[in-house]
């Protein structure tokens, strides 16, 4: 009866995934193994993945740089979030909250005008007399968009994880003889794992995938492997090869996912993506 | 009970203005089992806390082997907690909660595999070395609690309500098996409970504590057979309190009539709180007795019959194996030795009356104490 009930419930989301994202997926390995002129069965679009590698390399790496970054940053700030009193608590989650209520589009383009030659770091270093730097078109920019955008999606995490760590715990271990570096390293580190697993995740994911950001703040030196898959559909007409490089795509980010999680299996948080 | 191992000298503690600890005065021997024992908000987790170094205290010193250890944090003190509801490390199987603080002061390997073997037979959880902590039942967690801390060989393990989360039977069980740890390693035991029967049975000495002062520092037969004040006769077992007047040395009136006690030392017809013990009182026939009254309440209790009777408007509360019909008129003799006489205190009048005795009263206050901190 439950049992039944509980289908009853879930039945239209399993529909939608059903109609929207199964039956896509499917469509997408269909074009990933036919040609695009004749449209029969080919494993053409496959061989030509390999010369793709160097684009799936380097998106792995900025958004694996990209990822520890946020949580060096946001690490720190999750912790001082956790130990605020319940006023100061809210007011910065909004503030952590506030910039994923602005339109992505327009926050990496708010960067693109404080970085560009003519923008206004270098508007402010040229005024006072400096030689302006080459900011925009590097990795770093490329990898500062990525943390500047996704750094929420780390914070928020650790947040939730960290608060729910017992105070009494740290008491115990300052009991058992540790002191301040010592309760951080052996319980509340330890403790925070299946957060940090989670924050990694929720940065990685979106960042691998990203098109916008290096489209924007990169050059053609830093061209990430989204950018390659929309210039397959939109310009290059080649949407059999887009398809075949949104498979591989999601097969790695599958791959990076399972060692992150890999981490944690001695752990109780396992994460689910 | 010899060498004095920590003393507290004027502790008051203070947080937003409330005084929480009001000028305590204490010391702890080497080798004892001492209780602080109260109702919730007394300030014994509090002085608790401040042994263990978690609170530092408003005024007052701290004192371990006569140094100062006011400022000195939990982590550099020799005394070691078993935590309410145990704050066992989730993230840790049970050797290596027991191995945390061996590990932590990096002792070799072989040491401290030889050592926390020991701790586990010693609390009886041998085998379990492997299993997750939330894979055992409350009183397995108690037991790797005690081992945790007992395996450092504190000097003074420091207990707060270690028992409060287990149900009934277990809580006995555990109980003898504490004092049985306590005396076979001779450590200090500083044992925290709102239960009076637990501070009773297990400790040395009991420290009675309520509103943030000691009300009295005893044997736990001289807790229960001497109370100093109304709060004491009342909190520890049940008492009967009434009002009456020391004629002088041995003479007590109430009731308007005069009894022979035991007391002596109070002023020549100072008023006093008078103590009788529910269960030092025997029916006689009514034309034998020293006072008459009406049974209004009989209650089964297993061991014996709580049984309310009302004297002249006043109700006891006795306690008897002998059953008496609601509505019986009865006659109670009291003996010098059943007669207990207190000086008047802020307490007076507060407690010892039983007009509004009701059998689920126990229970009642009992959870409102599980509330606590």
């Amino acid at each position: 009866m439950k049992k039944n009930r509980s289908l009853l419930l879930s039945g239209p989301y399993i529909l939608w995934m059903l109609a929207f994202t199964l039956i896509p997926l499917g469509v997408v390995l269909y074009y990933a193994l036919t040609d695009v002129e004749t449209g029969k069965f080919t494993l053409n679009n496959m061989a030509q993945l390999l010369q793709y590698l160097p684009a799936f390399w380097r998106s792995i790496c900025y958004s694996v740089v990209a990822a520890l970054i946020c949580l060096l940053i946001g690490y720190p700030v999750a912790y001082y979030m956790s130990r605020c009193g319940a006023v100061a608590q809210k007011f910065l989650y909004m503030l952590v909250m506030l910039p994923m209520c602005m339109s992505f589009l327009l926050r990496t383009m708010a960067w693109v005008g404080l970085l560009q030659d003519t923008g206004i770091i270098n508007s402010l270093l040229s005024s006072i007399g400096l030689p302006t730097v080459e900011m925009i078109r590097t990795p770093g920019a490329v990898i500062l968009g990525m943390v500047y955008n996704y750094l929420p999606y780390m914070i928020l995490p650790l947040y939730s994880v960290i608060c729910k760590i017992d105070r009494r715990l740290v008491e115990a271990a300052e009991d058992l003889g540790c002191n301040g570096p010592k309760v951080f390293s052996k319980v509340i580190l330890p403790l925070s794992m299946p957060g940090i697993l989670t924050g990694m995740t929720m940065v990685f994911v979106p960042a691998v995938s990203t098109f916008y950001i290096s489209n924007k703040m990169g050059s053609t030196e830093t061209i990430l492997i989204g950018d390659i898959i929309e210039r397959m559909f939109k310009q290059g007409d080649n949407a059999n090869m887009g398809a075949a490089l949104s498979l591989l795509l999601m097969v790695l980010v599958f791959v990076c996912t399972g060692i992150i999680n890999r981490f944690g299996s001695d752990e109780e948080g396992s994460v689910i993506v | 009970m010899s060498k004095e191992l920590i003393r507290l000298r004027d502790i008051t503690m203070e947080f937003d203005g409330e005084k929480i600890l009001d000028g305590i005065n204490l010391y702890f021997n080497d080798k004892e089992f001492l209780t602080l024992l109260g109702p919730s908000g007394c300030g014994k987790t509090t002085t608790l806390r401040i042994i263990g170094g978690f609170l530092t205290p408003s005024s007052g010193d701290v004192l371990f082997d006569g140094k100062r250890m006011n400022d000195v944090p939990p982590y550099d003190r020799q005394v070691n907690t078993v935590f309410q509801r145990y704050a066992l490390f989730p993230h840790l199987n049970v050797y290596e909660n027991i191995a945390f603080g061996l590990r932590v002061a990096k002792l070799p390997k072989a040491e401290i595999q030889e050592r926390v073997h020991e701790m586990l037979g010693i609390v009886g959880l041998k085998g379990y070395e492997h299993r997750r902590i939330e894979s055992l039942s409350g009183g397995q967690q108690q037991r790797v609690a005690i081992a945790r801390a007992l395996v450092n060989r504190p000097k003074v393990l420091l207990l707060d309500e270690p028992l409060a989360a287990l149900d009934l039977r277990l809580r006995k069980d555990m109980q003898n098996e504490l004092k049985r740890i306590q005396q076979t390693l001779g450590i200090t035991f500083i044992y925290v409970t709102h239960d009076q029967e637990e501070a009773l049975s297990m400790s040395d000495t009991v420290v009675v504590m309520d509103k943030g002062r000691i009300q009295q520092i005893g044997k736990p037969e001289d807790i229960y057979n001497e109370p100093k004040n109304a709060f004491v006769a009342d909190f520890i077992g049940e008492s009967n309190i009434l009002d009456g007047v020391m004629l002088e040395d041995y003479k007590v009136r109430f009731f308007g009539r005069t009894f022979k006690c035991l007391d002596a030392g109070f002023t020549p017809n100072e008023p006093v709180d008078v103590v009788i013990r529910p269960e030092d009182i025997d029916f006689v026939p009514p034309e034998e007795g020293h006072l008459v009254g009406t049974v209004t309440s009989v209650t089964f209790k297993g061991l014996n019959y709580d049984i309310i009777v009302d004297f002249r408007g006043f109700k006891w509360l006795i306690q008897t194996t002998d059953h008496q019909p609601e509505g019986a008129t009865v006659g109670i003799r009291l003996n010098p030795e059943d007669i207990h006489v207190m000086h008047k205190s802020e307490y007076s009048g507060m407690f010892g009356d039983y007009s509004s005795y009701s059998a689920e009263y126990d229970e009642l206050t009992e959870d409102a104490d599980h509330e606590e901190e």
